[in-house]
Order: C-alpha cells, then structure tokens, then sequence
C-alpha cells in the first residue's frame, strides 16, 4: 500500500522549478505518523531540560516551531531562552528530553551536523578573513564550488545591503555593518532554521528599529524558520508570527503577539510584556466584584473626574493621582486607588482634553472586557 | 602661595611634554645605543681589521679578508648551514610541542590544572642552563634513559635538536598560550556552526589567529638557537655550530670571530624580516 504525502519545500531556490507542493508516495511501512512531524514542525522540542551543575536553566520546555515562522523566545536575562537556542544549535547538549529539527532527532548531533546557523549576540566574525571570507566560510567548509561560492556570496551580501565592503576586514566595520555580515554569513548557507541570538542588542535605538523590519522583510523574503531570542518586549511584539515567553526556565505562554499582549496567561507575561495594572484580592473584590488575579493594561483605562459619567459596561476604580510622567508622545498618571494599589494610565498627549494637577481626584474606568483574567502563578 | 621645588619641577614638566620624554627615555635609550648598538658596532667594526699570525695581537688595519675567508671557506660554510638547519629544526619541533601543549592548557584543562601546567612549564626556566644540558647528557648518553627505553641517537646533531628544543620550548609554549586563551569562544563555535569540525576549525579558525604568537615564539627558539654553542658542546659530540667557531677564535682572532659572528646577525635579521612581511609584527 502506498500513501501519498505532500511535502511543502520552504526555500525558495528550489521553489523555482517546481511549483506547489511536492508529492512524494511512500511505502506505508515507513509509518504515516513520522512522516506527519517531518511536515509538522521545523524545530520541536520535547521535555528538554539544562542543568549546569546545581542551576536549573531550563526545566521541561516543549515547544513546536512552524516552517517558515518568526517564532520569538522572549524573556528576562536568566530566563533560559539562550539556553534553549544553544540546545537547538548544538553548542549544549540537553540534560533531558529531545530535540528534533523537521522530524530528525538530532539531540546527539554536533553542531556542524545541523542544518541550522546561528547569529551571535557579539557577531563572532572571523577577524582575520575579509567579509567576503565570512560570508564564504560556511559553504568554503562545505566545499561549495569558488564560482557558485562567490555568486551566493555576493547575493547574500545585496540581501543585507553590504556589497561595497566585501574586501573590508571587521575591524573596519560598524556595528550595524557586522551584525549585517553576521546575517549574511548565516543566511548564505540556506539553513532550514536560523537563529538569532539577541542580533540587535548592540545597536542603537533607531538602528535597531531600522533592522527589525528589515530582519523580517529578510525572513519572509527567504522563508527560512527564524528563532530569535530578545529581552526587549517591543522587538518580540513588531517582529513575530509567534511568541513563547520564557521565564526562569520555563515557557510561561507560546502565542501570537496579540495574544501574549492581549490575553497573557500569568501575572508575570502581563508584566513583562507590555505594562500591566495587576488587581488581585480585596481590590479586584471591590472594583471588579470578583477575586482572584486580574490584570488591566494602561492604554486601555480612561482618565475621568469624579463627577465625569462611566458608561454601563465599565468599571470604575476611584483614587488621587500621585505622580504624572510626561513622555513625549504620552503623558503617565500614577494614580493611587482607593481600594488599595497603584495603577498606571496612559494618555496621549492632547490640548482638548482636561488637565489634571497632582494629588487631584480622578476616576479610572476601563470596559469590563478589558479587564485580563490571570491565571495563579 | 608657597609651593615645593618637586611641584614646581612636576609644574615645568607638566608644561612641556616633550621635556618630560626625554626625561623618562634618556636613560633606556642611553643603555640601547651606547651599550647595545655600540658594542654592535665596535663588532661590526673589528671584523675589518686583521690579526698579526705570530703574535696574536690584533692590527688595525683595514681589510675585508675576513668577511671573503667566510664566504668562501667550505668549513664555514658547513657550519654555518648546519647551525641554520638546527635553529630550523628546533623551531618546528618546539613549534610541533607547543602547539597542542598550549591549546589544551589554555581550553581544555580545567583551572586548577592549568596553574599547575604554567608552573610545569615555566619551573624549568628557573633551573641553570648547564644544569639542563648535563640532565640531557645524561639522559642521551649510552646506558642512560633514552637508552634504556629504546634507543638513544647518541650525541651528535639530532642530540643537539632535543636538547635545545627542551631549553627553548617554554619561550614557544608561554606566546602560544597567551594567544589561545585571548581566543573568544564565539568564534570557535561560530566555526562549528558553519559546519566546520574541529580540525577545520583549528586550520581555518585558531591557527590563523595563533599566528604571530607562532611567529614571536619561533623568533625567540630560531634565535637563541643560533647563538648557542655550549650545549652542542656537552650533547653535540665531535658537532660544531657558528657558536662554537666564534668563541674558539675569540682568543685567537678577534676580528675573525667578529666576521663570523655577522653570519648569525644576518640570519636573524633575514628572518626578522620575513617575517615582518607575514604582517604579524604589527598584531603582535
């Protein structure tokens, strides 16, 4: 008996040729369900754990990374996602649990068995060899033909827009430069995952926003899987299809970026990513008639005065202003409620509306499907 | 306001920074040029002069018979090649050493045992030069441990390729480790991740990088090869190195000695300046 399975090709050289997915018919011995995780997921972890000496740095994560995903790994410093890079990269090997890269265990495998390439946080670029020689290295290895090696090479170089300084050493190079070459070296080799270890750390603000799109442009032009790992909760939010958010070395939550923001499963996702305005115990019993964790973001609450009206399905919470942050763009109320706790308002900066002086009473009315309800930690 | 002679002098100097210079590399370069180039020069200058046969007294006159007796004496050139062939020698095999000694204590021994490795290869240089020597006697001499445990090449030129790489060996492995453990993980790793395995990454990766440390390290072995002639005289047998030459004629002809002494410089200097070529000069 045979079955027939369609393959879906992610690379887009080879995409060329053939179009649409490729059907491939199997004997059925090989087994439908193995062939189903070869298609399922680029990397997926299965109970992996690190231990270094008596540090727990990751504790039995299971994840699934899609073909062709931005997939982020967001979390605190400590939190582990570095970890789980370095395991899917080979550098560590995991204490526990497996790793598999499009449906091949490959949790015994050495680096330089993997079809994935890493992008390091310090760009680790070869300080003796030109960037074309970086760039060059990983198919030099592989023993790629010179003409095919320099033809990639150069394309590689267009993709993050250095061709001009292909016979520059590093050292002669900017930051945003290296961490071009760093992607490119990567890329040139066509890897079926790339991984991003923190890439734009070391940029400035307005470089870093300028390669965030680019980055993702670069994967959607490349298809090619990208596991990026950051603390910033801004570049995990604008860049990925999704987000697992890490913390001490376990996934709190894996979702879109509406989702984690929108509906974080735990206090410590509605903290870390984005701002949150946590109600839990006799607070949340006395604004929102309910206990139990809750949490309320500040873009969503509105800034009345105590005699303002509250629509029907809004909640109030009563309390005295007690500092105000001007941040440009936004202005920050803390306004300390009556029911105890501090909460944070956010209000764009706007001349018709009222002003509002410190220590002044105010009423905090939010609609009730904005209030987030957390699970217990 | 009242201020002491040692500000006022600090003040002044402080002012006139090209002063101060010359103040702080006066005495350095009085030693460099006075003592160290001058007593190169009164060398290089001895060489033309002659030396009366009968007396031994030296003669001041001005003649380059030295110079062409060197160049077209066989047994100088003899000797002078086979002291080129034992610096050669003893700078790869100490190169051969060290390279593996110093990887793996600069990125595989743990760092109790690395300690414990740079007192291992430093101790040696505490002990006396001749002290060394006679322990390689020893050992290379018929009914001795070499001999003992296989087969001894007897004294003789290969003896004296053993005993001087031994000597020289730490001022090879010391540069080398230096540079490994200056080597950032990353860029080994990022080796691996481009698919290289280790081998590759040692060719491609750390040797380029270990380099001029090689290069400073086989400066020092290649040198001080060529300038030794006292354990070619305790483990070389009947052997004889330009060392040897000079200091025999030391006595009885000065400007001979000093002629043949210029073939070392030379060769120093060649190498000096093939190796300044490589470019490894400038990242030492």
């Amino acid at each position: 008996m045979l079955a027939t399975v369609r393959l879906h090709n992610p690379r887009p050289e080879d995409r060329a040729g053939v179009h649409g997915p490729i059907e491939i018919e199997l004997p059925s011995f090989l087994g439908m369900h193995d062939v189903m995780t070869n298609t399922d997921a680029a990397v997926s972890l299965k109970g992996v754990g690190k231990s270094f000496g008596a540090v727990r740095a990751v504790d039995g994560v299971d994840l699934d990374i899609r073909p062709g995903e931005f997939f982020s790994m967001l979390g605190p410093s400590g939190s582990g996602k570095t970890t789980v890079l370095r395991l899917i990269a080979g550098f560590d090997e995991p204490s526990e649990g497996r790793v598999l890269l499009s449906g091949q265990d490959v949790t015994r495998l050495a680096p330089f068995d993997r079809d994935v390439n890493t992008v390091f946080q310090d760009y680790a670029l070869f300080p003796h060899l030109s960037v074309r020689q970086n760039v060059e290295y990983g198919l030099r290895v592989k023993r790629v033909p010179k003409a095919e090696r320099r033809e990639r090479a150069e394309r590689a170089l267009a993709t993050v827009r250095l061709e001009g300084l292909a016979d520059r050493r590093p050292a002669a190079l900017s930051g945003g430069q290296r961490q071009r070459v760093a992607l490119a070296r990567a890329l040139v080799n066509r890897p079926s995952v790339l991984l991003l270890d923190e890439p734009l750390g070391a940029l400035d603000l307005k470089l870093r926003l300028e390669m965030q799109l680019e980055l993702k442009q670069i994967q959607r032009e490349a298809r090619i899987t990208f596991v990026f790992v950051t603390h910033d909760q801004d570049e995990a939010l604008t860049m990925s299809d999704r987000i697992a958010v890490f913390n001490a070395g376990r996934i709190e939550q894996v979702g879109t970026p509406a989702e984690v923001y929108e509906r974080p499963a735990t206090p410590f996702v509605a903290g870390f990513v984005g701002t949150a305005n946590l109600l839990a115990g006799d607070a949340a019993a006395a604004v929102l008639g309910t206990a139990g964790r809750h949490a309320v973001r500040p873009e969503r609450i509105r800034l009345l005065a105590p005699d303002d009206p509250v629509a029907p399905d809004e909640v109030a919470a009563p309390g005295r202003i007690a500092d105000i942050v001007y941040a440009g763009a936004q202005t920050r109320f803390l306004v300390d409620l009556e029911a105890g706790g501090r909460f944070t308002a956010v209000r764009h900066s706007r001349d018709e509306e009222r002003e509002f002086g410190s220590g002044s009473g105010v009423v905090l009315a939010w609609r009730r499907t904005h209030t987030i309800a957390l699970n217990d930690d | 306001m009242h201020r002491s002679p040692v500000r006022r002098l600090a003040g002044a100097l402080h002012r006139r920074p090209g002063l101060r210079l010359s103040a702080l590399l006066s005495a350095p370069m009085a030693w460099l040029v006075l003592a160290y180039l001058g007593s190169l020069g009164v060398l290089l200058m001895s060489a033309f002069w002659t030396t009366n046969d009968f007396t031994s007294q030296v003669e001041y006159v001005w003649n380059t018979d030295n110079f062409a007796s060197v160049i077209s004496d066989p047994v100088y050139r003899t000797v002078a090649l086979r002291t080129l062939g034992i610096a050669v020698g003893v700078t790869v095999v100490d190169a051969g050493l060290a390279l593996p000694m110093a990887f793996y204590m600069a990125r595989v021994a743990r760092p109790g045992s690395r300690r414990l490795l740079l007192v291992a290869v430093t101790a040696p240089l505490w002990a006396g030069y001749l002290v060394k020597a006679y322990a390689w006697w020893v050992m290379l001499s018929h009914g001795g441990v070499l001999d003992w445990l296989g087969g001894t090449p007897g004294f003789g030129v290969p003896a004296v390729v053993i005993t001087l790489s031994y000597l020289w060996l730490p001022y090879m492995v010391l540069p080398l480790y230096a540079a490994f453990a200056a080597l950032p993980d990353s860029l080994l790793t990022a080796s691996a991740d481009l698919g290289a395995r280790p081998w590759r990454t040692f060719r491609s990766v750390i040797l380029p990088l270990a380099k001029p440390a090689l290069l400073a390290g086989s400066i020092f072995t290649f040198s001080l090869s060529l300038g030794d002639y006292l354990t070619v005289q305790i483990v070389g047998g009947t052997t004889q190195m330009l060392g040897n030459v000079i200091a025999s004629d030391v006595t009885l002809n000065l400007p001979m000695a000093a002629a043949v002494s210029c073939v070392p410089v030379l060769l120093i200097v060649g190498y000096l300046l093939a190796v300044r070529r490589t470019g490894a000069l400038e990242n030492l």
